[in-house]
């Protein structure tokens, strides 16, 4: 096992995935740019060619409908593209064509396609350049939505998603990309629909996506100290998630606090409250709370940034008010 | 395609020196912009168009007061030869309170609305269909405005392009598409994003005017602006401006980017000789323009940027209570 950041897992799945199976290929605007990519697809044009790592001009609306096209005759492509809001430009081959063509036709015709989009907001990047929309995927039957938040996962789910035979989202936040740890040299899958759970505790229940998790991990050690005993669920897939694994969870621990960096209105922390209400009310033993952004668009002055995005401190916030 | 060579024609002293001040300006503020993105004063992702300064402001120079420019990512020069303000861009560059958009746009997001300024955004290609609809506005209103969608040859990648020139020559619709092709695309060639260096063919395709011009020759940029805000004025329609041009930066930032393209180097020196700026001094001095009143003109413009900076400096930052205003418009009186 060795140890590599999150960016490196990511690169390392696909190197294995493009020497293993001729049918992967890269396609997307910046596929070749540190700008754009950071080191997780470094190189991969001088290992495996230019043929088959294709850096696009900028048109993502074409590059993934192509790629979808490819999908559905024979190929597994991987679209990438470098920021989430620029995806929003292909938004009609991803929801109104990968989504619907297997249940269109009967099963007759698939979608193996994954579309990797990665969130990189702060920096002072502003509006247009921060959004994480992994929710607005998620309610789009067909599609599947994952969001590995180490390095072990980042890898696993890439691999799983290209096998998995639908259109799913990748999507990944460079606020992650230099987190290391363990990852197996073996190509490996974390399972499209499995949660984890990074620590078991019996006083309440965190359900974070992504970078949240990450600070919900630094959030536990400050619970920890206080004599608050966390179990906290990284939630890795949000379309499916792990229904199961949060019911068990909170029926254990009857408090619940859902942690996702997007806005809170009609997110991923809204339908898994919604579930969790609907599926097992009568475990919960306080009102269940939500550590979101704001529902606005991303400033880019620094000040209004550090106002706007949330952390560590306001999961723990949260956990000491449904602990009241 | 060859870059013909440049021979710059000049107009009376009081045009040539109105426009080196104006690209003197965007020069200098941009310069001074690399800086402070170098010592890590300023934070937000700042695009140069140093080099390129001829095409906003010979563009600009013939738009009266009420026509509209629509900007992207690299739109410093379209902002200021619009008429924004300087000192607001500068404090919106430092993220402060007092900044065009407030600070909550940063260098990205300019805007002036009293200067048809009304926004300059970063996604690719975005605000050409805007640039379009400004120009259905007015044509609907009869207002006898001229929209200008300014944007690079990356952004002719993209279907908005497309669309929106055909939507405007249909409609017949008062717009200046003006690429500014400066070959680049982030770190990729036009060659490695077409197949043909032929930009300006998509007006034919689209049955509208199109010119390429050298876009480091402010005359040259001027005089076709005027023809085509002439014939928007008309009922002509639109025209595509192809303006071969380059840009001395990298794509973001203040380096020089010399690891991209084919030979980036020999570009850059060959460019360099093709300044708009030094080309347009050596128009006033051969007009008779003194040394001694060129370097004045130079100094107020290094005072103005120095002037801009102290102001964005010792402005406020932005109020966190203000987080939440304006995600919706207050209700406006119809
Ligand atoms: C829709 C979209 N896709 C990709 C990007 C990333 N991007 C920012 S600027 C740029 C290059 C644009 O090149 P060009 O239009 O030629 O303008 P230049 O930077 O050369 O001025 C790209 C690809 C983006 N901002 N928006
Ligand atoms: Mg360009």
């Amino acid at each position: 096992m060795a140890r590599l950041t999150y960016a490196q897992a990511i690169r390392e799945a696909h190197a294995q995935l493009l020497a293993e199976d001729p049918r992967v290929f890269l396609i997307g605007q910046g596929v070749r740019n540190p700008w754009y990519a950071g080191t997780s697809l470094q190189d991969l044009d001088k290992e495996f060619g230019r043929e088959r790592i294709i850096d696009s001009p900028v048109s993502e609306n074409a590059s993934t409908g192509a790629a979808i096209g490819a999908a559905i005759t024979g190929m597994r492509p991987i679209v990438f593209h470098p920021r989430m809001d620029f995806m929003l430009l292909a938004a009609d081959p991803i929801i109104n064509q990968a989504a619907n063509w297997s249940y269109l036709f009967a099963g007759q015709v698939s979608v193996p396609v994954v579309i990797r989009a990665v969130i990189n907001r702060g920096g002072e990047q502003g509006a247009q350049h921060s959004q994480a929309m992994h929710a607005l995927f998620a309610h789009v039957p067909g599609l599947k939505v994952v969001m590995p938040s180490t390095p072990h996962d980042a890898k696993g789910l890439l691999i799983a998603a290209v096998r998995d035979g639908n259109p799913v989202l990748y999507i990944d936040d460079r606020w992650l990309y230099e987190l290391d740890g363990e990852v197996p040299e073996a190509l490996y899958e974390v399972p499209i629909g499995s949660a984890a759970v990074r620590r078991s505790g019996k006083d309440v229940t965190v359900v974070a996506t992504s970078y949240m998790a990450a600070e919900a991990t630094k959030a536990v050690e400050t619970l920890t100290q206080r004599g608050i005993d966390v179990e906290l669920i990284d939630l890795r897939s949000v379309k499916p998630w792990d229904r199961n694994l949060v019911y068990s969870s909170v029926g254990k621990t009857g408090r619940l606090v859902i942690a996702d960096a997007a806005w809170m209105s009609g997110g991923i922390a809204a339908e898994i409250a919604a579930s969790v209400v609907g599926e097992i009310f009568h475990a919960l033993k306080a009102p269940i709370a939500r550590v979101c952004l704001p529902d606005a668009p991303a400033p880019t002055s620094v000040v209004l940034e550090q106002a706007y995005y949330v952390g560590a401190e306001d999961i723990v916030a949260s956990v000491e008010k449904v602990l009241v | 395609m060859t870059v013909q060579k440049t021979r710059v024609v000049s107009l009376p002293n009081e045009q040539m020196l109105s426009f080196f001040r104006g690209m003197l300006r965007i020069r200098r503020a941009e310069e001074r912009i690399g800086e402070l993105v170098q010592s890590r004063e300023v934070r937000t992702p700042c695009h140069l168009s140093i080099g390129q300064e001829a095409i906003p402001v010979g563009i600009c120079a013939a738009l009266k007061p009420a026509d509209t420019v629509w900007g992207g990512h690299r739109s410093h020069g379209h902002y200021l030869a619009k008429g924004g303000d300087l000192n607001a861009m500068m404090a919106e560059v430092f993220g402060k309170a007092t900044g065009c958009a407030r600070g909550r746009g940063g260098s990205m997001h300019l805007v002036a609305p009293a200067q048809g300024v009304f926004g300059t955004v970063p996604l690719v290609a975005a605000t050409i269909p805007l640039a379009v609809g400004a120009g259905l506005s007015a044509k609907l209103q009869g207002t006898g405005q001229v929209a200008v969608a300014f944007f690079g040859d990356g952004a002719t990648d993209e279907g908005h392009f497309h669309e929106s020139l055909n939507l405007a020559a249909l409609y017949r619709l008062p717009v200046l598409f003006v690429c500014e092709n400066n070959l680049y695309s982030t770190h990729l060639t036009l060659k490695e994003r077409r197949v043909k260096d032929n930009i300006v063919e998509s007006a034919t395709l689209h049955g509208m005017a199109g010119v390429v011009l050298d876009g480091n020759d402010v005359v040259a940029v001027y005089q076709a602006a005027q023809q085509a805000v002439h014939r928007a004025e008309t009922g002509e329609g639109p025209t595509l401006l192809e303006c071969r041009t380059y840009r001395w930066r990298g794509h973001v930032g203040p380096a020089a980017d010399l690891e991209v393209g084919e030979d980036r180097r020999r570009e850059l020196d060959e460019w360099r000789r093709r300044d708009p700026i030094e080309q347009c001094r050596d128009l006033l001095s051969a007009g008779g323009l003194s040394a001694a009143r060129l370097a004045e003109v130079s100094a107020e413009a290094t005072e103005e940027i120095e002037a801009a900076v102290r102001f964005a400096r010792q402005s406020p930052d932005p109020d966190e209570s203000q987080l939440l205003h304006h995600v919706y418009a207050a209700r406006s009186g119809c």
